[in-house]
């Protein structure tokens, strides 16, 4: 006997009520303003394209972390800290002490995951709120980046990343460029303009998709995979959903709260280490705010603050209109204060239509 | 008669100074709803919690299937077949149906090394299991936050029983409902007993007792006022050993009817 009182729901409106769809409109309204008001400015062409991306990839590549992070139950706002952090590191060991790039990245990789564990270790022993943990951690960070740096080199910004990277292995992989061939084949059939001058005169103005990118799309894939196709991505709802009730039916929160930690630490540093080899420099100062962007991205692609809910495809959609509102203010080269004015805009109308849909789906009051 | 499931024998527990158990016995037979009442304070929530394994008992022995049992987790009494649904704890509202069904026992499919949850068996079977307690799901996606308080309590009634449950404890699962969802849940209750398992009813609500229990023992203070059988007793009797007799009369008497 099916309830009377539940009224059929059509296909369409169950496609429509989805954790992202605020995160959808946002990105559709975000891009038809930028289409009208800068459609013929460059920013949809090849090399504005390229733009927008890189900067989106890499608020992406973050969000992912604390998107994971967040559903999980638990904030990290180190994540800056650990940007800039992981960067002096790999310039630290590379250029002043002469060890292969490679080897420095992997130190970074090891080093900056610990720190994301110690930062698990102390909001599960302590029981206290993971924002005042990673809130301290944003300091002690950032100041020891700045003394690392200032101890070694007297500087806050140590150049020299780019001639040790030459011939490295592990460090294309961070920096390089994908699908040369390719976008060279897109040149020659005039799909794309080519450089009619100077030294690299007949190659196109865009190489290939940065490995940046690459990061970004795989990052996203993997995390939407984890939380909605896998067992662990059970366990990361049900951990901030309700630790108390996960707990009682044997999932290990602990272990689910410490792992996503360690994988918001190593986002920031495959985000610290494309910036570091793409840059060819590392500076203390780098890295700032990220946290709260990366936030920004995760609340508008659907996510609840409180944990136990949330999408890493509306994530990742957050960082594209954070990437495009930010890049589209150098392409439109209009008074940059009202963007952000724009933004914020954006910002609530997103997060209001997914209050309002999470209601829809999960009939909270 | 046959060996009882559990049994659970001069039962203390005491937090600091505070004797919050004084050595209190049950048995419960498989196949059997054992109601606990009492009122509140009355120890109920500290004697189940002792049962499915978060408390460990200060004195007293507690018999499983004849043997005897030190659990030191929730995951070592639900292990050995001890499931136990808290009122306010059994689901977790944003998460879907299956989700929550499957919470802790995922299926699994592997595809060379990869693993990935079973979802298309695991919707399968969330939605058979439902249908056996009388909850017709829109779809299994649907999250437990749309279902009513007790439909709540039976997708955990139902999540125990088909991963095995010997023994259930169902602590005041009907205590937030209304008059018809109570009946819905009893009545899954009673189809629970039927598979042969065995039931831990506590209530403070002698009605609700009354409508399912084989056998009843009232809990005041910290210790059991004894046990009795169905029809041995009388609901006015039950009420009266739980809130303390003389005083629960008089109150009664002022407001002119029984509570």
């Amino acid at each position: 006997m099916a309830d009377e009182r539940i009224r059929d729901v059509s296909r369409i409106r169950r496609a429509m009520i989805r954790p992202e769809l605020g995160a959808i409109a946002g990105a559709v309204l975000v891009f038809v303003f930028f289409l009208m008001i800068a459609g013929d400015s460059g920013m949809f062409a090849p090399k504005g394209i390229q733009n927008w991306t890189v900067v989106s990839a890499q608020f992406a590549i973050i969000a992912v972390g604390a998107c994971l992070l967040m559903i999980a139950g638990e904030f990290d706002l180190s994540v800056g800290s650990m940007i800039g952090f992981a960067g002096i590191v790999i310039a630290i060991l590379s250029v002043q002490w002469g060890w292969p790039v490679w080897f420095s990245i992997i130190v970074a990789f090891a080093v900056c995951m610990s720190l994301g564990a110690l930062n698990g270790f102390l909001v599960i022993k302590t029981g206290l709120p993971s924002f005042i943990v990673t809130l301290a951690f944003l300091y002690i960070l950032r100041g020891l980046t700045i003394w690392l740096s200032i101890l070694t080199t007297q500087k806050t910004i140590i150049g020299g990343v780019k001639q040790a990277a030459e011939g490295d292995w592990l460090a294309p992989l961070f920096g390089g460029k994908a699908f040369r061939g390719l976008f060279q084949w897109f040149a020659d059939m005039g799909w794309i303009d080519t450089f009619s001058r100077g030294s690299r005169a007949g190659q196109p103005v865009v190489e290939g998709v940065p490995m940046l990118v690459i990061w970004a799309i795989a990052l996203v894939i993997f995390g939407q995979w984890l939380l909605t196709k896998t067992r662990f991505g059970n366990w990361i709802f049900a951990a901030g959903g309700d630790k108390q009730a996960a707990r009682y039916v044997g999932v290990p929160v602990n272990r689910v709260k410490m792992l996503m930690f360690m994988f918001t630490a190593f986002t920031a540093t495959v985000f610290a280490t494309a910036q570091v080899i793409e840059f060819g420099s590392a500076a203390a100062d780098r890295g700032l705010l990220k946290e709260f962007e990366a936030i920004i991205c995760v609340v508008i692609g659907g996510a609840l603050l409180t944990g136990g809910y949330g999408s890493v495809i509306g994530a990742a959609l957050g960082a594209l209109i954070f990437g495009v509102v930010q890049q589209g203010l150098f392409f439109s080269g209009a008074e940059s204060s009202l963007f952000r004015v724009f933004l914020g805009t954006i910002l609530i109308l997103a997060v209001i239509l997914n209050t309002y849909i999470r209601r829809m789906i999960t009939g909270e009051k | 008669m046959d060996a009882p499931l559990i049994e659970m024998k001069n039962i203390e527990k005491h937090f600091g100074p505070v004797i919050a158990l004084g050595g209190v016995s049950i048995d419960v037979h498989a196949g059997e709803v054992h109601c606990l009442l009492g009122d509140n304070g009355a120890g109920k929530s500290t004697f189940i919690k002792t049962m499915s394994g978060v408390h460990k008992p200060s004195a007293g022995t507690i018999l499983f299937e004849g043997k005897e049992m030190n659990f030191s987790s929730p995951r070592d009494a639900m292990e050995a077949g001890i499931a136990t649904v808290y009122q306010d704890l059994a689901m977790i509202p944003l998460m879907s149906v299956t989700r929550n069904f499957w919470m802790g026992n995922e299926p699994i499919r592997k595809f060379g090394p990869i693993r990935m949850m079973d979802f298309a068996h695991a919707n399968a079977v969330t939605m058979e299991e439902m249908k056996k307690m009388g909850i017709n799901l829109r779809e299994p996606g649907q999250a437990v936050g749309t279902l009513s308080g007790g439909e709540r309590q039976t997708v955990a009634i139902a999540r125990a029983v088909y991963f095995g449950a010997k023994l259930l404890i169902l602590d005041e699962p009907t205590s937030a409902l209304g008059v018809r969802q109570t009946a819905n849940v009893l009545a899954n209750v009673d189809k629970v007993r039927k598979q042969g398992i065995g039931v831990v009813f506590i209530t403070h609500n002698v009605r609700h007792a009354m409508a399912v229990g084989d056998r009843f023992t009232v809990l005041n203070r910290g210790k059991t006022l004894g046990t009795a059988s169905r029809g041995n007793i009388t609901p006015e009797e039950l009420q009266d050993m739980m809130a303390g007799g003389q005083e629960m009369a008089a109150l009664e008497g002022s407001l002119g009817g029984t509570v």
